[in-house]
């Protein structure tokens, strides 16, 4: 609540709203204790007084009334209507929603046709005619005007529902015995309140209007009672001759519906979700550096070779250090796999090579990354913008999500290849047939025409990967790309990518969470825990002997196919959270071998031969093996 | 033994491309008809891929969805899924996803409490004692309670879950991918919890997962289905060391295992049949090195009746 109040407060403009929503809130409020003279005495010999009048601050009307008096008592009936017309169209609007999203179905069905229905009249229409079936009068042109609005707040509220209605928890409830009513009250109702009172903060100004409008056609307040509309509808002829009596009732409108429009556009940046996440702060084209201290001379060879490698997340006051001095190296032809839980920081540290880290919040602190001689890290856009796709390109976890869902396949290839080189269109084209021929897509000249949700998971899998291809890089970097796969389309992904890289001599650096995969498809693999290298080496040594505690319990605890039915080694606790870490050994809480000399300092990663380990005391004596 | 779950014929078909009024344009056979029971205490693990119709059986297990032919029976009692209130204490469910399966805007305990209160109707004094109880046994620390889903982990947030269910005080747990979304290293923190409380409690549980080391790791017996259909059951050590149907053997050639050299088991372009014009026939006919004329013509129905049952026309040895 108080993080509302304050994000409320940050917008400028919701602020001033607020005020001047508030202030005629509280003057509307305090009306009939103020000293104002009676609004409906007429004494016409005192007509049309100007404003300041002597006795009359905002002068008189046409029937010598004054019009302070009238104004505030005005404005008070017409609050009071829009705000309830406001409470029962979201009551209604909301209940119907609902319950029409919750059933589905047919129910859903007719209650939305028939909301359909309702919102083909023009409003203004239908709500004469509602005020013309019930007769004139100021609660008639409140219903008029609270049905007029029930569907718009009928089909936002059932909108959400049924996103809400087909979450788990809903499953959840019904399974732990509680009814169809039961389950609207606690379950979806207390998820959609935040999205009624968006869409009633947004609303009311308007109904307040349609409530004026109603009243300036004579169909809403009968004489002599005032509200607002009916004082701008009753000083209508005199509109030339005495202005003032049509300008003071407007321009109070205008600061009503102003107000509560900037407040409720502020209440809706603060509460709705999408918005509060800092989505609307996009992120750059490339990730923020400010690099202290000198850029370190790179540690090996190869095609891509990163050295000390620092890229952290500055939230507000917290600094989460995502990856802390990684050091990593791939050379053409080779495979790197990168294995890790969620956390450890092997997905940041593949997307700093590209600055492709969001910024904010990611900022890279440190570290060098070098293609062929070419320093990335605070490259320029232009450069980067040249390698990326080009030279060093990415496979993502989900194809689904990286691909395009209103181009099809064989366009995005095309954009993708002509990003890069200057050829026509056929060309590019049959360049992009091509490449879906060399990730084995059956019948590519069709394919290319068809659309991302056409295709199975395996082959927009495939297309992801043949855009990783489609300018030749030297190196791809493939996040987790068989996660998402069944086992059986894995193993052909996983076969396509190492034939691809024997073939062709790419440097690949495949990031996983299994091991099984690493071992079948990597030379060498890098461990990384709460954002740094705690091992690396030859992929099989390393699983054969793992230096680490970490890796080999993390071996041990993934079930292996062929071992039968058995008691799994749990590692207990949780990996320590990156904003707080303590000196020494980040896995030394969870570890059976932790010694005080682990968490007082700083640990190296001590290398041996091909192999390194940062541990104090580690499960292969990594030098003599190395002598061996 | 006994057989605490037995599904006769149980079957379910969803209608595509629904209109207001007048039939459907088609049908999706998720589940085609099935037969299989579940002993007193035992894990049967049900693999598959994607799209297989694991889930959709789990969901008409627990009553979520309605099946369109056959039975549910538990402990020889058809299953009547008209009354939440009864038959949530007969079968539990966990679900996949442990923090969207928790209610946002509830606290730990309103959720918990909700099974206590509506289907053992407990007063204040019994639902608290009870919640510490549980709480204990899945080792959550009380102070959790008055916390929100979104200030736990995926581990702890599934430990909710599986708290969740064992209120409802059910013998059967409908365990449905209940550690896919979890890291390795929680994953065996769970799936151990998991077999503690099965020993302790004497749950009976049905094991849903595409991983398969993980399903042979903790289940008794194994059934493995194929676009809707069982086409494999045996004993867990049995099924991926000697497979008998073709496709438990590409699953099981496929899964990737330290040591083995990389080889895709099978022809790289092949897709799942189109679920909207289903092949005639054995399913799997299409996919299959050793299919035959015989394939194509019913598809195969799953003998024997008893022990390590295949449904193939000319199944491995």
């Amino acid at each position: 609540m108080k993080k509302f109040f304050q994000l409320l407060l940050r917008n400028r403009l919701a602020a001033a709203g607020g005020v001047a929503i508030c202030f005629v809130v509280i003057l509307a409020l305090i009306t009939p204790l103020l000293p104002l003279q009676a609004p409906n005495v007429t004494n016409t010999a005192n007509r049309f007084q100007p404003v300041f009048a002597e006795g009359h601050l905002l002068g008189t009307d046409h029937l010598g009334r004054d019009m302070l008096s009238r104004l505030l008592w005005g404005t008070r009936l017409s609050l009071a209507v829009g705000f309830s017309a406001a409470i029962f169209a979201a009551f209604f609007g909301a209940a119907i929603g609902i319950v029409a999203g919750y059933f589905g179905g047919r129910t859903d069905n007719v209650i939305m046709r028939g909301v359909d229905m309702l919102m083909a009249f023009p409003y203004i229409l239908l709500a004469l005619a509602i005020v013309a079936a019930l007769g004139p009068g100021l609660v008639n042109a409140l219903i008029a005007v609270a049905a007029v609005n029930v569907p718009f707040f009928a089909r936002n509220i059932r909108g959400v529902t049924v996103g809400i209605a087909h979450k788990e928890f809903v499953d959840a409830a019904r399974l732990a015995g509680l009814s169809d009513t039961r389950i609207i009250l606690t379950e979806i109702l207390p998820n959609v309140v935040p999205v009624i009172v968006i869409a009633m903060s947004t609303t009311i100004g308007w109904m307040i209007l349609e409530t004026a409008g109603l009243s300036f056609l004579g169909l809403g307040s009968q004489p002599p009672q005032a509200d607002l509309g009916s004082m701008l509808g009753e000083a209508r002829s005199a509109l030339i001759t005495n202005p003032h009596t049509s300008v003071v009732p407007g321009v109070m409108i205008l600061i009503i519906v102003m107000g509560i429009n900037l407040l409720g556009d502020g209440v809706r940046d603060a509460l709705d979700p999408r918005l509060r996440s800092g989505a609307l702060t996009r992120p750059m084209a490339a990730t923020v550096v400010q690099r202290k201290g000198a850029v370190p001379a790179p540690h090996a060879g190869g095609v891509l070779t990163m050295t000390d490698l620092e890229t952290q997340f500055h939230v507000g006051p917290r600094i989460y250090k995502a990856v802390n001095k990684v050091s990593l190296n791939v050379a053409p032809g080779e495979c790197l796999g990168v294995i890790g839980e969620s956390g450890s920081g092997k997905s940041v540290t593949a997307l700093s090579v590209m600055g492709l880290v969001a910024s904010p919040p990611g900022v890279i602190v440190g570290g060098s990354i070098r293609y062929k001689d070419e320093e990335l890290i605070g490259a320029r856009y232009t450069t980067l913008r040249r390698f990326r796709g080009d030279r060093v390109a990415y496979i993502f976890q989900d194809p689904l999500a990286t691909l395009h869902p209103l181009y099809k396949v064989g366009d995005q290839l095309v954009e993708a290849i002509r990003v890069h080189h200057p050829v026509s269109r056929a060309e590019a084209w049959k360049r992009a047939v091509e490449l879906l021929k060399q990730v084995r897509i059956p019948n590519a000249e069709n394919r290319a025409s068809t659309y991302p949700h056409e295709m199975s998971g395996g082959m927009r899998q495939r297309v992801g990967i043949a855009m990783a291809l489609a300018n030749d890089p030297d190196v791809i970097i493939a996040d987790e790309p068989t996660t998402a796969l069944d086992v059986t389309v894995q193993a052909q992904i996983l076969s396509l990518l190492d034939d691809l890289r024997r073939e062709r001599g790419l440097a690949i650096v495949f990031i996983t969470h299994d091991f099984g995969v690493v071992g079948q498809l990597c030379d060498r693999v890098a461990v990384m825990y709460a954002g740094r290298i705690v091992e690396e080496g030859p992929t099989d040594a390393v699983l054969a002997a793992p230096a680490h505690p970490y890796t080999r319990r993390l071996i041990a605890c993934v079930p292996e196919l062929g071992e039968g039915r058995r008691r799994l080694e749990a590692i207990p606790g949780l990996p320590p959270a990156v904003d707080r870490l303590e000196p020494g050994c980040a896995f030394a809480a969870r570890c059976t071998k932790k010694e005080a000399a682990c968490v007082t300092r700083e640990i190296e990663l001590a290398r041996a031969g091909p192999r390194a380990v940062r541990c104090l005391y580690p499960e292969t004596d990594l030098s003599r093996e190395a002598a061996e | 033994m006994t057989e605490v779950l037995k599904l006769q014929n149980l079957s379910k078909a969803f209608p595509v491309g629904k209109r207001l009024f007048g039939a459907p344009k088609g049908t999706v056979h998720a589940v085609q008809p099935l037969d299989l029971s579940v002993q007193q205490g035992e894990t049967l693990g049900i693999v598959g891929e994607s799209g297989c119709g694991k889930s959709t059986l789990a969901r008409m297990l627990v009553g979520l969805i309605p099946p369109t032919t056959g039975s549910i029976e538990i402990d020889g009692k058809p299953l009547d899924n008209a009354d939440p209130a009864v038959f949530g204490r007969r079968i539990q469910y966990v679900f996949q996803d442990p923090i969207s399966s928790l209610n946002p805007r509830k606290t730990i305990r309103q959720v918990m409490e909700a099974p206590l209160k509506r289907l053992h109707g407990m007063d204040k004094a019994q639902r608290d004692r009870r919640i510490s109880e549980i709480f204990d046994s899945v080792n959550l620390r009380e102070e959790f309670m008055e916390r929100y889903p979104h200030e736990f982990s995926g581990g702890q947030a599934q430990r909710i879950g599986i708290a969740r269910a064992l209120a409802a005080e059910a013998k059967i747990l409908i365990l449905d991918e209940p550690v896919s979304a979890l890291d390795v290293s929680v994953q065996a923190q769970v799936l151990n919890l998991l077999a503690d409380l099965k020993a302790k409690l004497g749950l009976t549980y049905l094991f849903i997962s595409h991983d398969l080391a993980v399903v042979e790791a903790v289940s008794d017996r194994v059934a493995v289905l194929y676009f809707g259909s069982v086409v494999e059951v045996g004993k867990a050590e049995d099924i991926f060391r000697a497979p008998r149907h073709p496709y438990t053997r590409l699953l099981a050639e496929s899964a990737p295992v330290v040591g083995r050299p990389l080889a895709a088991p099978e022809g790289r372009e092949t897709e799942l049949p189109d679920p909207l014009n289903p092949p005639q026939g054995c399913a799997f006919r299409a996919r299959c090195p050793f299919a035959q004329g015989d394939c194509a013509a019913a598809p195969p129905p799953l003998a024997p009746p008893e022990g390590h049952r295949v449904a193939c026309y000319h199944p491995l040895n």
